[in-house]
C-alpha cells in the first residue's frame, strides 16, 4: 500500500500512522443527551467493508494530516487530500 | 537472582523461582475434564490407515453430514468456525438442544479458525478475563477425550520474556493475579530461560533478556483438527452443519429477529447466535446494529520446516513477536496488527518488516531460515481488547464477537459460554463481564489500558 501525499508525492506506507474514521466529530458537551452522544462517538463504529474515509498522519514526511479514501476490501487508495479542506473552518 | 522469590506483600502469593508450583485447583463450573476415552469408538487407527492404503485412500467416509437446510430450527448459529461449531457442540451435549443449524458462508474453518497461530494460554491479568480463559484452558485439557478427536493439544509452555525491571514487576503482578485465580505461573530469571532456550539473544544491547513469565500449561493445538473435531461431534448429535450458505439478511417481525435470509433460502429460528468474528459489523448491520468493533488485519507467518528446534511458545516483551514450532517443523510466528481497518485478509510489507525485526531481536538464528508463507486474518477488534458474549438489544439475536486476536485460545470456552447464554438466556458465570453495554457504563476490560483505539490493543 502506497499513499500519494498531496505535498510529498507517492510514499511508502511505513511513513504514515493511522488514526481512523475521518467522520469523527466531537459531540456538543452541553447537549441534553451528551453522554449518549459521546458514547456513540467514542465507542461505536460503522466499520464498512468497502470505501472508507479515514485520517492518516504523514509523520516521516510533511507531518501533515491527510484524509484518505480507501477501499477496506482491497486496500486500493481512492483519493487523498489534506485533512483540513480548503476554505473549511479551523 | 531472587532466591526467595518476589514477595510483594503478605496478602499476595509470592512468585518464586524454581519452586514446584501448586497444582491449580479444579474449577467449580461443573466441568469434568478427566480423560474418559474408554468405550468410545475408534474412528481412525493405524489399521484403518493401512487398510485404506490398499484401496488408494478412496473410501474414507465424511466425518460430518452435509444436510440441506430445514425451514426452521430452535437455534441458528451463524459462522462455522471454531467458536460457532463449539457452540453447537455444547448446545447439543450440555444443554440437550440438538435442533440446531450452523450456517457457514464458505467451508467450515475457512475464516480465522484457519488463519491463527494456534496458541493456547490463560495468562490474563484482569478478573473479567482470567476465569474465562482458564475455563478455556481446562476445556482444552479435556478436549480430545470430549470430542474423541485428536486435536493435538500440546502443553509445551508459553513463555513471555521480560527485558527490564519494570516489565519484570508487571509480570510478577500478572503472575500473582493468575495464581490467585488458580492458574499456574512461574517467574524465571535469565539463567532459567537460558536453560530452556539457549539460542536466544540474551546480550541484546537494546533488549537484554532478563527472564520470563512461564505458563507451563499453555501451548498449542491443531487449528483444523479443532474445527473438524467439533464439527464431527456436533453433527453426530444431530446438529446440521450447512456450508456455502451465506447470511444475506435478517427476518424481523416486530422488534424481534425471527430468522435469516441466506443464499440457500430463508431459515427461521427461535434464537440466532452470531459467531462471525471479523465480519461482525457486517452481519450486525443487517439487524440495524452498530457495534464497538473495528475489523483489522493481523498477519501470520510460517517458515520452511526444520528439525525440532524450538520447544515451546515464546513472546518478545519489548516489541510484539511470538513464535512456536509446529509439529510439521515450521516456525510459526506473528506480531502486531497492520493497524488500519481492513477486510482484505492480507497485510502489507511494513508490518512484515516489523515482525521480522522483533524476531531477530530475540532469536538471531531466525535470519538463516526462509519464510515459506504469510497470510492475514480479519480481527474483530473491540474497543477494550476484550470480547462480547451477550444478548443483542433486539430479541432473538445473540452476539459472540470482539475476539481481537485472541480468539483461537478462547474457542472451547467461547462455545461453552455462548451455548449457555443461548440455552438459558443468562450469561455464564465466567462470561458475565463480557457485556455489550460495558462501554456505555464504563466497565471496560482493558488489559493493556490503551482505551478506545482498537489498533493498539
Amino acid at each position: 500500500m502506497r499513499i500519494r501525499c498531496p505535498f510529498c508525492g507517492e510514499r511508502d506506507l511505513s511513513e504514515f500512522t493511522y488514526l481512523g474514521d475521518a467522520s469523527f466529530v466531537r459531540p456538543d458537551p452541553d447537549a441534553a443527551d451528551a453522554q449518549q452522544r459521546f458514547y456513540d462517538a467514542v465507542y461505536l463504529r460503522d466499520n464498512p467493508a468497502g470505501p472508507f474515509e479515514e485520517l492518516w498522519y504523514h509523520g516521516s514526511g510533511c507531518r501533515g494530516w491527510l484524509r484518505v479514501r480507501r477501499n477496506t476490501r482491497t486496500h486500493e487508495i481512492l483519493g487523498v487530500e489534506p485533512a483540513r479542506r480548503q476554505g473549511a473552518d479551523a | 537472582m531472587h532466591g526467595k522469590g518476589l514477595a510483594l506483600s503478605q496478602n499476595v502469593l509470592p512468585l518464586s523461582l524454581n519452586v514446584n508450583h501448586r497444582r491449580p485447583r479444579r474449577l467449580r463450573y461443573g466441568l469434568d475434564c478427566t480423560p474418559r476415552a474408554r468405550g468410545k469408538p475408534i474412528h481412525y487407527s493405524i489399521f484403518s490407515l493401512i487398510g485404506a492404503a490398499f484401496s488408494g485412500h478412496r473410501h474414507w467416509g465424511p466425518a460430518w453430514r452435509d444436510p440441506a437446510p430445514k425451514p426452521a430450527y430452535d437455534v441458528i448459529v451463524i459462522g462455522g468456525g471454531g467458536h460457532g461449531l463449539a457452540t453447537a457442540h455444547y448446545l447439543a451435549k450440555v444443554h440437550g438442544i440438538t435442533n440446531v443449524a450452523v450456517l457457514e458462508k464458505g467451508w467450515i474453518g475457512s475464516g480465522n479458525a484457519g488463519r491463527n497461530t494456534t496458541i493456547i494460554r490463560s495468562n490474563y491479568l484482569l478478573p473479567g478475563n482470567n476465569p474465562f480463559y482458564e475455563l478455556s484452558m481446562k476445556l482444552w485439557e479435556g478436549l480430545e477425550q470430549d470430542l474423541n478427536y485428536n486435536t493435538m493439544v500440546s502443553q509445551r509452555g508459553v513463555l513471555n520474556l521480560y527485558h527490564s525491571d519494570a516489565q519484570r514487576d508487571a509480570y510478577v503482578r500478572r503472575g500473582n493475579a493468575m495464581r490467585m485465580h488458580g492458574v499456574d505461573a512461574e517467574l524465571l530469571d535469565a539463567a532459567a530461560v537460558r536453560g530452556m532456550l539457549p539460542y536466544l539473544d540474551f546480550a541484546n544491547a537494546r533488549f537484554p533478556i532478563q527472564g520470563g513469565l512461564l505458563q507451563r500449561r499453555g501451548g498449542t493445538a491443531r487449528h483444523d483438527a479443532v474445527v473438524w473435531g467439533y464439527a464431527r461431534a456436533a453433527s453426530s448429535r444431530g446438529v446440521d452443519i450447512i456450508q456455502n450458505c451465506e447470511v444475506t439478511g435478517m427476518i424481523r417481525e416486530g422488534g424481534r429477529i425471527r430468522g435469516v435470509e441466506t443464499t440457500r433460502g430463508p431459515i427461521r429460528a427461535g434464537k440466532i447466535g452470531m459467531a462471525v468474528a471479523g465480519s461482525t459489523s457486517r452481519v450486525a448491520a443487517m439487524a440495524g446494529l452498530r457495534l464497538p468493533i473495528e475489523s483489522h488485519v493481523l498477519q501470520a507467518f510460517v517458515s520452511e520446516s526444520i528439525k525440532p528446534f524450538f520447544p515451546g511458545v515464546v513472546t518478545f516483551g519489548a516489541g510484539h513477536f511470538y513464535l512456536s514450532q509446529s509439529d510439521k517443523g515450521s516456525l510459526v510466528f506473528g506480531g502486531d496488527l497492520d493497524g488500519y481497518n481492513s477486510y482484505a485478509q492480507r497485510g502489507n510489507l511494513p508490518t512484515v518488516e516489523d515482525v521480522c525485526e522483533g524476531g531477530m531481536a530475540i532469536l538471531p538464528s531466525l535470519g538463516r531460515i526462509r519464510l515459506l508463507r504469510s497470510w492475514g486474518g480479519i480481527m474483530d477488534m473491540s474497543m477494550d481488547g476484550s470480547p462480547i458474549i451477550d444478548r443483542a438489544p433486539m430479541q432473538g439475536l445473540y452476539l459472540n464477537a470482539g475476539w481481537c486476536y485472541g480468539g483461537f485460545k478462547a474457542t472451547p470456552a467461547s462455545g461453552w459460554c455462548f451455548a449457555h447464554l443461548l440455552a438459558r438466556d443468562e450469561p455464564h458465570e465466567v462470561a458475565r463481564a463480557y457485556r455489550l453495554d460495558r462501554f456505555a457504563t464504563g466497565r471496560v476490560i482493558d488489559e493493556k489500558g490503551v482505551g478506545a483505539q482498537p489498533n493498539l490493543h
